[in-house]
């Protein structure tokens, strides 16, 4: 007897676990998507009872709450499967860490492009300039402490309340320094501007850089600008224009643009001015000491670009072939180092 | 900022302006909600609830617009400029189109998509007089019904809805916080809207049982005309730049039972010099030694 009590206990226990999960789990004729990293559960089933959903009324309200609550039901028991954490300690409420959003949508405005680099950059970059990490603060003497490079109370003191202005050696001594170092100011802050100008039109025609446009038939093209097309447009086959047939009244050479000449020379007696500063130059030249080709100078942009292409090229390489790439790189140019510094 | 021919003199200029410069990862989406030159008392009500589900991530237009967005697109797109905002809901009314809600997102400050939606019933936030959640929860949202994946139209009308109620995208969330559901259901071409709020009560296992309150604004939308963008318009707009696609580890592969393998890179080793005294199975245990070296001891062969 005590044994049929015990299978009696032992099956309520199962009856009851069972009644709770069930109380949690739906079903669903067909699985529902889930995209987690936007809380987003989207239901295929097509939506059953359609006649109780057609009628109008309290009905309607209750049927859709219902599959409302089965379709949230789903959609907590996946978020609560995920990883979860106390945030902010042991007390701290329970926080689920959602994974990336998987439904795709439109942006907001298109991706940055990146900008052309500036003719400082391009500098620097060429002759192998980084950049120096300055520190915020420097030591100011006069004041023996602390202050900043550059703004409110700065370490050289306020520029606007100085006092002297000594005259340089080659000056004017009745030249008034003090127009002068504002004269400067202004000239340095318009000659930036005007640089940062040319920085931000240079970039803006590389993006916005339309190369077609002219040779798009507008209607209101003139005979040249016809024919510059016609003639582009003839070159742009896949032999670059040599099998292509003429047009019935097109001119049977195309006109080039030297006029039948090869090499162009100045005329004879032309440009007294030009003929005579051509001539000083070359006397100059001539009889200069220092030669024309500073021989260093061009080996070391030489080597600088070699390096810079070896570099690029490493890049390249390295990201394709990967480590055993990078062993053999490496020993390639300790070799090419070695025979390549020149013998000064 | 970069194409700025006005350099901001101060820093906070400077800060407004950098928000409103194409990024990687771009800001939450906010919505402009517009009373056109005839919007009734029902449109007007629907263009506060959904303000009020959406804040602070929407601006409320105070005055009347006479605007028509299906016929001229220019004073949505001025006004998209203004505040930044790249979603849009225009109410107005009309005999030929009463309570009628024009739905739309841009792309680059023009129009991507817009969906005209009629408002058959309304169940204002007033109407329901319970306690509703706090403003800028992040909602959940479930669509149901076939249709949404069926039909073209309605699933743009799903994406953009899914765009409009998305809200931030937050990397973590709390687990008891999630209390606001949004729920569409579409039936015989009828959009059901409603709102609830979500009590999790104990169940015997981890994963709390759900029960229901209606809460919200609740709209009953069949839809009318649609301007959708094109294909490859479309396309350009879901382009990601690629330095957001997540790195792939290399090295690491999966399998159907779930086990995880790595794979590791060893260069060629000398068997030769490989170390053998210190392991000590190797070694030969003294009966060995005795079996093997039963005639001849190396010792003694030298001492001999």
């Amino acid at each position: 007897m005590a044994a049929v009590r015990v299978e009696e206990v032992l099956a309520a226990a199962e009856e009851q676990e069972a009644e709770k999960r069930r109380s949690v789990t739906v079903e669903k004729e067909l699985e529902l998507e889930f995209d987690l990293g936007n809380l987003l559960a989207l239901d295929r089933n097509p939506p059953a009872a359609a006649s109780g959903l057609r009628g109008a009324g309290p009905r309607r309200e209750a049927l859709l709450r219902a599959l409302a609550r089965d379709n949230t039901q789903l959609l907590v028991a996946r978020l609560w499967e995920l990883p979860a954490e106390r945030a902010g300690g042991a007390g701290g409420p329970l926080v689920a860490r959602l994974p990336d959003p998987a439904f795709r949508l439109p942006r907001e405005k298109p991706p940055p492009r990146p900008r052309p680099p500036t003719r400082w950059e391009q500098f620097a970059r060429l002759k192998g300039i980084r950049r120096r990490k300055r520190t915020s603060l420097v030591w100011d003497e006069q004041a023996k402490e602390w202050r900043r490079r550059w703004g409110y109370r700065r370490a050289g003191g306020d520029p606007a309340r100085a006092w002297l202005a000594e005259v340089p050696e080659g000056a004017d001594p009745e030249e008034d320094q003090f127009a002068r170092l504002r004269r400067e100011k202004r000239e340095r802050v318009a000659r930036n501007e005007l640089n940062r100008l040319r920085n931000l039109a240079r970039a803006h025609r590389a993006g916005t850089a339309v190369p077609a446009a002219p040779l798009h038939p507008t209607g209101h093209q003139s005979r040249e600008e016809l024919s510059h097309v016609a003639r582009v447009a003839r070159v742009s086959t896949a032999s670059l224009g040599r099998f292509q047939p003429r047009l019935p009244k097109e001119p049977a050479e195309p006109p080039s643009r030297s006029g039948g000449r090869k090499r162009r020379f100045e005329p004879l007696l032309g440009n007294l001015a030009a003929e005579r500063s051509r001539q000083l130059e070359l006397l100059r030249d001539m009889g200069k000491k220092k030669p024309v080709l500073d021989i260093t100078r061009a080996v070391n942009k030489q080597l600088r670009q070699e390096e810079a292409e070896a570099a690029a090229a490493k890049g390249k390489k390295q990201s394709q072939r990967g480590k055993r790439g990078r062993r053999q790189q490496r020993v390639g140019r300790k070799s090419k180092k070695s025979g390549g510094r020149p013998q000064q | 900022l970069i194409y700025c021919y006005r350099k901001p003199k101060t820093k906070r200029a400077k800060r407004f302006l950098e928000k409103r410069e194409p990024k990687l990862k771009e800001n939450t989406k906010t919505a402009m909600l517009i009373r056109g030159g005839n919007a009734n008392l029902t449109v007007t009500e629907v263009l506060k609830d959904i303000y009020a589900v959406k804040k602070p991530f929407a601006v409320l237009y105070k005055k009347k617009n006479i605007t028509r967005p299906f016929e001229d697109q220019t004073s949505l797109e001025f006004f998209s400029k203004k505040s930044d905002c790249s979603l849009f809901l225009f109410g107005s009314h009309n005999k030929k189109r009463p309570n009628n809600l024009v739905i739309g997102r841009m792309f680059d400050y023009h129009v991507l998509d817009m969906i005209e939606l009629g408002v058959e019933k309304f169940v204002s936030l007033k109407d329901v007089k319970n306690s509703k959640c706090p403003e800028g929860t992040k909602p959940m949202l479930i669509f149901a019904g076939d249709m949404f994946d069926v039909n073209e139209e309605y699933r743009r009308l799903k994406s953009l809805l899914i765009d409009f109620f998305r809200g931030p995208s937050v990397p973590n969330i709390r687990l008891a916080g999630l209390e606001h559901v949004l729920h569409f259901t579409v039936v015989d071409g009828k959009i059901y809207m409603r709102s609830y709020k979500v009590l999790l009560k104990k169940s015997g296992c981890k994963i709390p049982r759900i029960e229901l309150e209606e809460i919200g604004p609740s709209l009953d939308l069949v839809m009318r005309r649609t301007h959708l963008a094109s294909d490859d318009l479309y396309k350009r707009s879901l382009k990601q730049p690629k330095a957001l696609k997540p790195k792939k580890k290399k090295n690491i592969s999966h399998d159907v039972f779930g086990t995880t393998y790595g794979r590791i890179h060893m260069q060629k080793q000398d068997l030769g010099k490989l170390q053998t005294r210190k392991v000590k199975g190797l070694k030969k245990r003294p009966a060995e030694k005795a079996a093997e070296g039963g005639g001849v001891s190396p010792k003694k062969a030298k001492s001999a």
